[in-house]
């Protein structure tokens, strides 16, 4: 039987026909739209390389169902920047150097941007790395990550003074 | 994984009555299922998918003092509600202690009460699960068994429930609504889960069909909020099951404890109420002479079930820990590492 559903993706609506129910978020966004940046690793939830934002929440999109999403608004890595102006998470990964492989890196990105939203970590290190668990990096550059998450949101915390002022 | 059936019933009545034929299951976030699924060790018919129904997504303040939690809450939302954490304390810390914060994100209350274990054995399919596919026998049982149960195990099966948020929940008294193919009832969280007996493949006292629809706590739960910790000890310090867990739950009037909670995780294949436990605490100080008397009585009937004898040492010093902590007060924020012994990830501090 097929199910239609149609969500929104990257600020486009999208309809999909789906001929079997068991494909993932994960692999509607690779292989019907070819959004290759959700990475695939584990499958199985543990590594957090398929990150998304579902409805401004990160989930790993590995073990959430296409057709139960139907009608969800989501972000992946590919909707982040602004043109060829990056997004404040992209630049501190760049200015920190929070990867190696960059295998792990998109997922690392959207975590950060959720992470920020959920707004309970704040800038502190100790916190962050708590908040970040779900996302491995098999390189190692956890240490850079976390400068990176931390200094992208002290400059979103001193954009907001600036817009409260 | 095996092809299935997707239901998207409009109702809680269409969902029991799609979800009570054979081979249906409940899909909610599906963070564990899927997974299971994906392992062949789930090999459902059909998908009865509830995260559309209206109606079970509320945090409800009832007028006798309850606190009623709808079954599509997620664990996230939970534990982030200000006013849930400040009265529930602890069992906010078990919420964040658990998972990642993106399956936090996506797993509900309903379906964390109905996680399976994490026994590998259970999940490889190559080996003899008698939860899996009654009567094949136990591999576990000769395995290794280092995080299995120490309390309530069976020769027939000795996997532990990975839960972090049952634990608290059923020191609180918590009780399980429940709409199924006779209507509503509902049922102490601690009459839920099963000890394995001569039947692991059946788990909770759920019949065909039934759904939790909500979690409730009664009023008496918020009176511990001064004094209640959940303090779990892992493999690594985030994003790990627990090896074993403690919520601590106290009240303490004139210097004297009037009430006292206790319960274990990752020891059992139900969370574990430690009733005898709580009797010692009744009306005494709050001494470490006192606790450790207590953790002595919670862990009388515990016995290895193979290569986890420390577990049963281990339980005992983290009630104790857990009663102490509990005892000192519950911090105006929870610990960047909540629930972990370590006060850091760096230098931790091996008390």
């Amino acid at each position: 039987m097929n199910h239609s559903i149609s969500l929104t993706v990257n600020g486009a609506r999208r309809d999909f026909v789906l001929d079997d129910p068991r494909v993932t978020l994960l692999d509607l966004l690779r292989e019907r739209l070819h959004l290759t940046g959700t990475k695939k690793g584990c499958d199985r939830g543990q590594c957090g390389a398929c990150t998304i934002l579902v409805d401004g929440k990160r989930i790993n999109s590995c073990l959430a169902l296409a057709i139960s999403h139907d009608g969800a608004d989501i972000l992946t890595i590919e909707g982040v920047a602004r043109g060829d102006q990056l997004h404040p998470v992209q630049a501190a990964f760049i200015a920190h150097d929070g990867f190696q492989c960059g295998f792990c890196t998109p997922g690392q990105i959207m975590s950060a941007i959720g992470m920020m939203r959920e707004a309970q970590a704040g800038d502190d290190p100790e916190r962050i790395r708590e908040c970040m668990s779900g996302n491995l990096c098999r390189c190692g550059a956890y240490a850079g990550i976390v400068d990176a998450v931390r200094e992208a949101q002290e400059r979103m915390d001193e954009s907001n003074q600036r817009r409260s002022a | 994984m095996k092809p299935f059936d997707y239901v998207r019933p409009a109702t809680v009545a269409e969902a029991v009555a799609a979800a009570a034929q054979p081979g249906a299951t409940y899909l909610a976030a599906g963070t564990n299922l899927l997974d299971l699924m994906k392992g062949g060790v789930s090999r459902p018919d059909r998908l009865v998918d509830v995260t559309h129904l209206e109606g079970l997504d509320g945090i409800e303040h009832l007028a006798d003092g309850s606190l009623r939690i709808g079954a599509l809450v997620s664990n996230a939302d939970l534990a982030h509600d200000a006013g849930f954490a400040r009265s529930y304390p602890a069992v906010a810390e078990a919420l964040l202690s658990g998972a990642s914060a993106q399956l936090r994100n996506a797993a509900t209350v309903g379906g964390n009460l109905l996680q399976r274990t994490r026994c590998a054995y259970f999940y490889d399919t190559a080996s003899r699960c008698n939860k899996r596919e009654a009567g094949s026998g136990c591999d576990a049982r000769d395995g290794e068994n280092r995080a299995h149960a120490v309390l309530g195990w069976s020769e027939s099966c000795i996997a532990t429930h990975p839960s972090d948020f049952c634990v608290p929940l059923v020191a609180l008294d918590a009780i399980i609504e429940i709409e199924g193919r006779n209507g509503r009832r509902e049922i102490g969280l601690d009459e839920l889960h099963r000890l394995p007996g001569d039947t692991p493949q059946r788990e909770s006292a759920l019949e065909p069909g039934d759904l939790i629809t909500a979690v409730r706590l009664p009023p008496a739960a918020r009176d511990f909020a001064a004094h209640a910790r959940y303090l779990k000890v892992r493999e690594r310090t985030s994003y790990a099951f627990a090896v074993v867990s403690a919520a601590a739950a106290l009240q303490i009037e004139n210097g004297k404890i009037k009430e006292a909670r206790i319960a274990l995780g990752g020891v059992a294949a139900k969370p574990w109420r430690a009733r005898t436990a709580e009797d010692v605490l009744k009306g005494v100080a709050p001494t470490a002479d006192a606790f450790q008397e207590a953790a002595w009585r919670a862990l009388t009937d515990a016995k290895p079930s193979g290569d986890n004898a420390f577990k049963i040492e281990l339980a005992r010093r983290i009630v104790v820990r857990a009663l102490t902590l509990a005892a000192a007060g519950t911090p105006a924020r929870l610990p960047a590492l909540p629930a972990s012994p370590f006060a850091s990830t760096s230098g931790a501090i091996h008390a």
